[in-house]
């Protein structure tokens, strides 16, 4: 078992000259980490930095091609997460590793039983987690299907199954992205509590409000490489950003809004995943939708692409009400759409950019006449957009699959913006993109807007909401909150609304569903 | 209709139902655990073909019964650490290695047949199981004729079912087996090896499979003859969604094609029969299963891994 105390002073886990190729791609590159006991290390870097690759390493899901992973003290073999679970290694990945048709319980005691044992012990063991919960704060029920659970839920469960396993190095990657405010407050006092009992904790981010305040010390990853090593009592978010970057930041200082007529506006609409949502786009305005994911972002989106219709309630783009509705009718009506996954559902990946390009408006003239493509044309739109939004690739009969994300966004961009469209609807349009990226992309949008156009940014990042919207919705469990115009809320108000309060009508349920806010309270203040 | 209530009041109706139903649940158990461990099996029909001969074969050159049913078991387990291997460390497409498993062990079965018994024309015959009466039960009326004189391979088929449904909701083994099937990540993030616990599952299931197809030759007939299993392997595919990859409803729908098979049989022989052309009531369970299938499958839980093969390290 792994509780045995580490040797005093000694460092609980150490990596030394890792070194990872994937292909032609140096993933991690020769660094080197020392983790002391009962300390939170922040590992910061940009989206393909090769935080991830670095923790899969330790963990066992890769083999590293060069270096050693030491747990304390003693070298762990490659490439089995079995070893480092054993040394007391407990990861909570970014995607959850749970089986859903398992109970929260049945998930924690996975593995933790010899195989060929012929009982379970599922009364000991929830026991054991029920404790654990109390302990640390993570309010969870055992008996319940994962598949039922929550997002917050779920990572307390992944969570729990790194403690039940006398877990001493918590690994937890990118922890935050899926979590309310509120819920971050609960993860962060579940964390410090791990560390008074002497836990230590690595913490993958790139958000660096919650780096400073969480970590003590901060390691700083660029291309692959440590670019720096600091305290947090020694620098600031700005200085860690241009680590993080290194280059000047200029982040975009949004002008005040000039708004103009309603373009698109929604009374009391209802459909797949809404209740009664009320939303009115205007002209030169940025609306910014927040929320936690899965909340009605997707079928709000899916409404105002045209992928589905409003089974009640008023609908009007321009003052009229749209007629047969369809994606064609969408963009047909004005509305540039930069969905939420760029991969999936944004580009077809083994088309060319030109291919790409003209998605959209293939069917129409001029790219098309009497049913004949006109490919020298369709190339020529490639061509000015790689030229005027600057992405970097060979030329436009590149496949776009080859693309980084940030020059595939910015093809979308150059996709949707040619078109002059009256209605922007930006669904998560900088997810995973280099800061670089985001201030590009950002800055198009406001571009777009101080030229009239409307535009609805629906994000997952709260500070993204904040920085660039005229007015704020809060969207739960479907139905939306009132408008907040600029300045008038604070992150932890928005939470509020995000956990499902305030709403007033409308029964329990979803507050059962969507309202982990109060029950990771409930199990802080249990202390 | 008063004729088919005739039939159904009958005992030795039911002990065709248990008896039919015998090689089904065998193949059916197989099926589930392999899907349950996120593996389609395609290569069923072609390895009960296999164990059907391998058993017979066996027991023709002078072993035991029991020796048979061993030797049944070990050739399915064969073909199946061949599936195994293709789909689970290599990552193959399950459905193209399954069907090459059936042609493949079909085509070796009939061709080592004949490479053993070059001559004959009539399949010769061996000495199968005989029906075993349990003490006390089997002299129950209706009841004991019914469903307690079967042959020991029908109890075990039960028995079997009982096990399987153990191990995978009560065992630590059975955990590991549904979490892979269902996201295989989470197995490996628990320090278990997905690709050891897939091919087991694999292996074990398709010995099963193997005693499956030799409850044909050692039990139900005594010889073995060329299309014999005939079909009943894609049966047992649609039986493990019909029971919602659950044991329990997985027999459950293998006694009730049993009892459609058994009714038509017996419906050839009526006045209806005379009527109606035979191979009208052949279709009979075929269709009452497409139908229940349609009911059934609606809400079923399938293993979300189900044919996805896991490739450990890729992003």
């Amino acid at each position: 078992m792994p509780s045995e105390a580490p040797a005093q002073g000694g460092p609980v886990l150490r990596l030394s000259g890792i070194t990872k190729r994937f292909g032609a791609l140096v993933a991690n590159d020769g660094i080197d980490l020392d983790l002391a006991r009962g300390e939170v290390l922040a590992l910061l870097g940009e989206n393909g930095a090769g935080k991830t690759t670095l923790m899969n390493i330790l963990f066992g899901h890769y083999s590293a091609d060069s270096g050693a992973v030491e747990v304390m003290g003693k070298t762990l073999p490659p490439g089995q997460p079995g070893a480092a679970l054993r040394a007391g290694v407990g990861m909570v990945h970014q995607h959850f590793t749970l089986a859903d048709n398992l109970t929260a319980l049945d998930n924690i005691l996975l593995g933790t039983e010899p195989l060929w044992k012929p009982g379970l012990g599922r009364g000991a063991a929830r026991a054991r987690v029920v404790a654990l919960s109390r302990d640390f704060g993570l309010a969870v029920d055992p008996g319940a299907m994962v598949a039922d659970l929550s997002v917050g839920e779920r990572q307390r469960v992944e969570i729990l199954k790194a403690l039940y396993r006398d877990a001493r190095i918590l690994i937890l990657d990118e922890p935050t992205a899926v979590l309310t405010p509120q819920e971050t407050d609960a993860l962060f006092e579940t964390l410090r509590r791990a560390v008074a009992l002497g836990l230590s904790v690595i913490f993958i981010s790139h958000k660096l409000h919650e780096v400073m305040a969480i970590a003590s010390r901060v390691l700083v990853l660029r291309h692959g490489r440590l670019v720096g090593a600091v305290t947090t009592t020694d620098t600031d978010r700005h200085k860690l950003a241009e680590m993080m970057v290194g280059a000047e930041i200029t982040p975009p200082a949004p002008s005040r809004a000039t708004p103009g007529a309603p373009l698109l506006v929604l009374d009391r609409v209802s459909g797949p995943g809404l209740r009664d949502v009320s939303l009115s786009l205007r002209a030169g305005q940025i609306t910014g939708l927040a929320g936690v994911s899965g909340n009605g972002q997707g079928a709000l989106a899916d409404l105002l692409s045209g992928l589905a219709t409003p089974t009640a309630g008023r609908f009007e783009i321009a003052g009229n009400p749209p007629g047969a509705w369809s994606p064609r009718a969408a963009i047909a009506a004005g509305i540039g759409r930069i969905p939420e996954d760029r991969h999936r559902t944004g580009t077809i990946a083994d088309f060319s950019l030109t291919e790409n390009a003209i998605l959209e408006t293939y069917a129409d003239a001029p790219v098309s006449r009497s049913g004949w493509m006109d490919w020298t044309h369709a190339r020529q739109r490639a061509e000015g957009i790689i030229a005027q939004y600057d992405v970097r690739c060979p030329g436009p009969q590149t496949r776009i699959r080859l693309l980084s994300g940030g020059n595939m966004q910015k093809l979308i961009l150059g996709r949707v913006l040619g078109e002059n469209p009256r209605v922007i609807l930006a669904n998560q349009p900088v997810r995973g993109l280099d800061i670089g990226a985001v201030t590009y992309v950002q800055n198009q949008l406001l571009a777009a807007r101080d030229a009239g156009a409307a535009i609805l940014l629906i994000s997952e990042d709260l500070d993204e909401i904040l920085t660039l919207s005229d007015v704020i919705h809060v969207i739960s469990a479907g139905r939306l909150s009132p408008a907040f115009p600029r300045g008038t809320m604070k992150p932890a108000d928005l939470g509020q609304w995000m956990a499902g309060h305030g709403f007033g009508d409308h029964g329990n349920e979803e507050d059962r569903k969507t309202g982990q806010g109060d029950k990771g309270q409930g199990g802080s203040n249990a202390a | 209709m008063t004729e088919i209530a005739e039939i159904l009041l009958t005992a030795s109706f039911w002990a065709a139902v248990l008896r039919i139903a015998s090689p089904l649940i065998f193949a059916t158990m197989g099926e589930l655990i392999c899907e349950r461990a996120g593996v389609l099996n395609l290569g069923i029909e072609g390895i009960m073909v296999a164990g059907a001969f391998a058993g017979w074969m066996a027991v023709y050159s002078g072993m035991g019964l029991w020796g048979g049913v061993a030797v049944a078991m070990a050739a399915g387990m064969f073909f199946g650490a061949l599936h195994a291997v293709l789909t689970v460390p290599f990552g193959l497409s399950q459905h193209v290695v399954g069907i090459g498993i059936t042609l493949l062990a079909t085509s070796s079965a009939y061709y080592a047949y004949r490479l053993a018994l070059p001559e004959v024309t009539s399949p010769p015959r061996i000495e199968p199981f005989q029906p075993v009466d349990i003490p006390g039960l089997s002299d129950l009326p209706f009841i004991g004729p019914a469903l307690f004189s079967q042959t020991p391979l029908t109890y075990f088929a039960f028995f079997t079912v009982l096990v399987v449904a153990l191990v995978l909701y009560r065992t630590p083994l059975g955990l590991a087996l549904r979490a892979v099937g269902e996201n295989p990540a989470a197995v490996e993030a628990q320090g278990l090896s997905v690709t050891a616990l897939r091919m087991g599952a694999v292996i074990v299931g398709s010995g099963l499979m193997g005693i499956g197809g030799a409850f044909l030759t050692l039990s139900a007939f005594s010889s073995f003859f060329f299309e014999m299993v005939n079909g009943r392997g894609w049966i047992c595919i649609a039986l493990v969604v019909f029971g919602a990859w659950m044991p329990g409803r997985a027999l459950l729908g293998a006694v009730l094609f049993a009892a459609f098979d058994a009714l038509q049989i017996r419906m050839q022989q009526t006045g209806l029969g005379a009527l109606v052309p035979y191979q009208v009531f052949l279709m009979i369970p075929y269709i009452l299963s497409i139908l229940a299938l349609i009911l059934m499958s609606r809400r079923a839980n399938v293993p979300a891994a189900l044919m996805v093969p896991y490739n450990k390290g890729e992003r």
